[in-house]
């Protein structure tokens, strides 16, 4: 069991002097897994994988990543993981080839192997004809291939990505999806924060949400979604405290909450079946049914379930 | 590289003709080599540019601290010691490139160094300059350095650094004796290592017995040595602190 968990989380805890950031988090994840922390901005995600990465001290708690104590043996972590950070962190002045070529040195490599890795990670994210190119001349897209490439020049046993998609056109972050599961398929466990719903829906085995410095849910895609029941009604009323009140008893709704305005149902049954239902009883009671809507429980709606918010800046 | 040629140019023919209206050329004791103000300033102009070079050095390293590559590096598993040493050691390289510009310009201009010297004599003084630009550039980068990973903003390392330059630069024997300064200043010129680096440069460059600017000037080759180790004693306590700052830096 224990040789399957790659990073073992324990009550950890961070704070930014008075301000706590991250309160009290535990989580595992296993070798292989595909991992991620979703949550808004300001949930404490880059609080936590920076600490993982040893930029940050570590604080309360305890943490192994791939074995080592995060406290004691923070060089041996250094050594068994490969980043890929929020921001841009290439230096423009250099080349495809040599940004690789230094990241090898200074994580020690020797000459041969270095070499065969860039050649092997410059076709795996199909950078080979930029390889002599100046990383200023690269492209968005390139940027986060190479880095994408970088972080795995030392075949970590976990790649840690902070927002690997931030800022990239949609046809970019497609590919870049393509990468993470190409590189996840050949066994690197990949940890990964984002804010996109759609991101962690689509790479994830495994999800934890995270708001205020705690996790609030964990568990794989469908059973996050599947956990809001069969579907989801979006119902805006006239009075939506009363309407909250009448359709909690009606026989198949799983749960019932304001959301942004309005009542987000969840039905454990069919939902075109429940409803009619509803509308009638609120129309018996007077209340106005001024929007409805219907459909399959997605990511948003699990994060809206758990947070009561819409994804905030 | 053009701030200290520019130096040399404007400031140093400048103040050259107005020494030597003063002073109306003095009388040199006899037996003594006698230089102008220029050449007697030339050395202090090379201990002053590695000084600024050095200490504005670290700047590039706060940039790469908030926004940039060192990110990468503080988080792969190298060593802290071997990033100080890294910095240092390209600071030194190109400190020594500025070195030998400043003097190929001065001599250009007029200066007159290692005169009466041999090839040999001349490769000699050489080295000896080398080694007093590599230690002092090293030790104020370190102090760049530090103070690069205790500041967060461009503006509070612009201010801290334009401040320690001021007193190190003026409160020295670079551009004129420190034997005209008021005594407070001579207290701290001589404990100013700007004044031990233009002290070593002077000797490797003028020799141990010369005059100028009315002054008489004798250096023993143990004053030196004792600069010397007193540079080397400045360098290495001031890589502790850069080394301690850096371990101790917090990149968010």
């Amino acid at each position: 069991m224990s040789n399957s968990v790659i990073l073992d989380v324990s009550n950890f805890s961070f704070a930014y002097g008075d301000v706590q950031a991250v309160k009290n988090v535990s989580f595992t994840v296993k070798r292989g897994e595909f991992f991620s922390f979703l949550g808004p901005n300001g949930a404490g995600k880059t609080t936590v994988i920076n600490t993982l990465i040893t930029l940050l001290p570590m604080q309360e708690g305890m943490v192994t990543v791939a074995g080592y104590d995060l406290r004691a043996d923070r060089v041996k972590v250094r050594e068994s993981i490969g980043i890929v950070f929020q921001q841009i962190t290439l230096d423009k002045d250099m080349t495809v080839r040599e940004t690789l070529d230094f990241h090898g040195d200074i994580y020690g490599m020797d000459r041969d192997n270095k070499l065969q890795r860039i050649s092997e990670l410059l076709a795996l994210v199909e950078l080979e004809e930029k390889a002599d190119v100046l990383v200023n001349n690269l492209s968005g897209g390139m940027k986060r291939r190479l880095e994408i490439a970088r972080g795995l020049m030392t075949r970590p046993q976990i790649l840690f990505l902070d927002e690997p998609t931030i800022g990239l056109d949609p046809q970019t972050r497609q590919k870049t999806w393509e990468y993470l599961r190409m590189v996840n398929q050949e066994g690197t466990t990949i940890f990964m924060t984002t804010h996109y719903m759609d991101e962690a829906d689509i790479l994830s085995d495994s999800i934890a949400l995270i708001d205020h410095g705690e996790i609030i849910k964990r568990g794989t895609p469908d059973e996050l979604k599947s956990g809001l029941g069969k579907d989801i009604i979006y119902l805006e009323t006239s009075d939506n405290n009363a309407a909250s009140a009448l359709i909690r008893e009606i026989p198949g709704i799983s749960g019932i909450q304001p959301c942004d305005g309005k009542l987000l149902i969840c039905s454990g049954n069919d939902g075109a079946q429940v409803l009619p239902g509803i509308i009638r009883a609120a129309d018996e009671q007077g209340i106005m049914v001024r929007s409805v809507s219907l459909k399959k429980p997605t990511m948003d709606d699990v994060f809206m379930h758990y947070t009561g918010t819409e994804i905030r800046d | 590289m053009l701030h200290p040629i520019l130096w040399l140019a404007l400031f140093g023919l400048g103040m050259a003709g107005n020494f030597e209206r003063i002073l109306g050329g003095g009388s040199t004791p006899a037996g003594m080599i006698s230089y102008d103000y220029l050449t007697f300033m030339c050395p202090g102009m090379i201990a002053a540019t590695i000084l600024f070079a050095n200490l504005y050095g670290g700047f590039s390293v706060l940039f790469d601290k908030n926004w940039g590559i060192l990110r990468e590096i503080m988080a792969s598993p190298m060593p802290r010691r071997d990033l100080i040493i890294g910095i240092s050691l390209s600071s030194v390289t190109k400190s020594l490139i500025q070195t030998f510009i400043i003097i190929v310009f001065g001599i250009v201009l007029g200066v007159t160094f290692f005169s009466g010297e041999n090839f040999g004599g001349v490769l000699i003084s050489l080295i000896g300059m080398v080694l007093f630009v590599a230690v002092f550039s090293a030790a104020v980068l370190c102090v760049s350095l530090y103070v690069a990973f205790k500041t967060s903003s461009p503006e509070g390392y612009q201010g801290v650094t334009t401040v320690l330059s001021m007193p190190v630069f003026f409160a020295s024997n670079a551009l004129y004796p420190s034997a005209g300064l008021p005594p407070v200043l001579q207290e701290i010129a001589l404990i100013n290592p700007l004044t031990h680096l233009s002290n070593g440069l002077r000797y490797f460059s003028m020799g141990d017995h010369f005059s100028a600017l009315g002054l008489e000037f004798i250096f023993s080759s143990t004053e030196i040595l004792i600069s010397f180790v007193y540079l080397l004693v400045f360098a290495l306590v001031t890589f502790y602190f850069a080394l301690r700052a850096v371990e101790q830096s917090v990149i968010t």
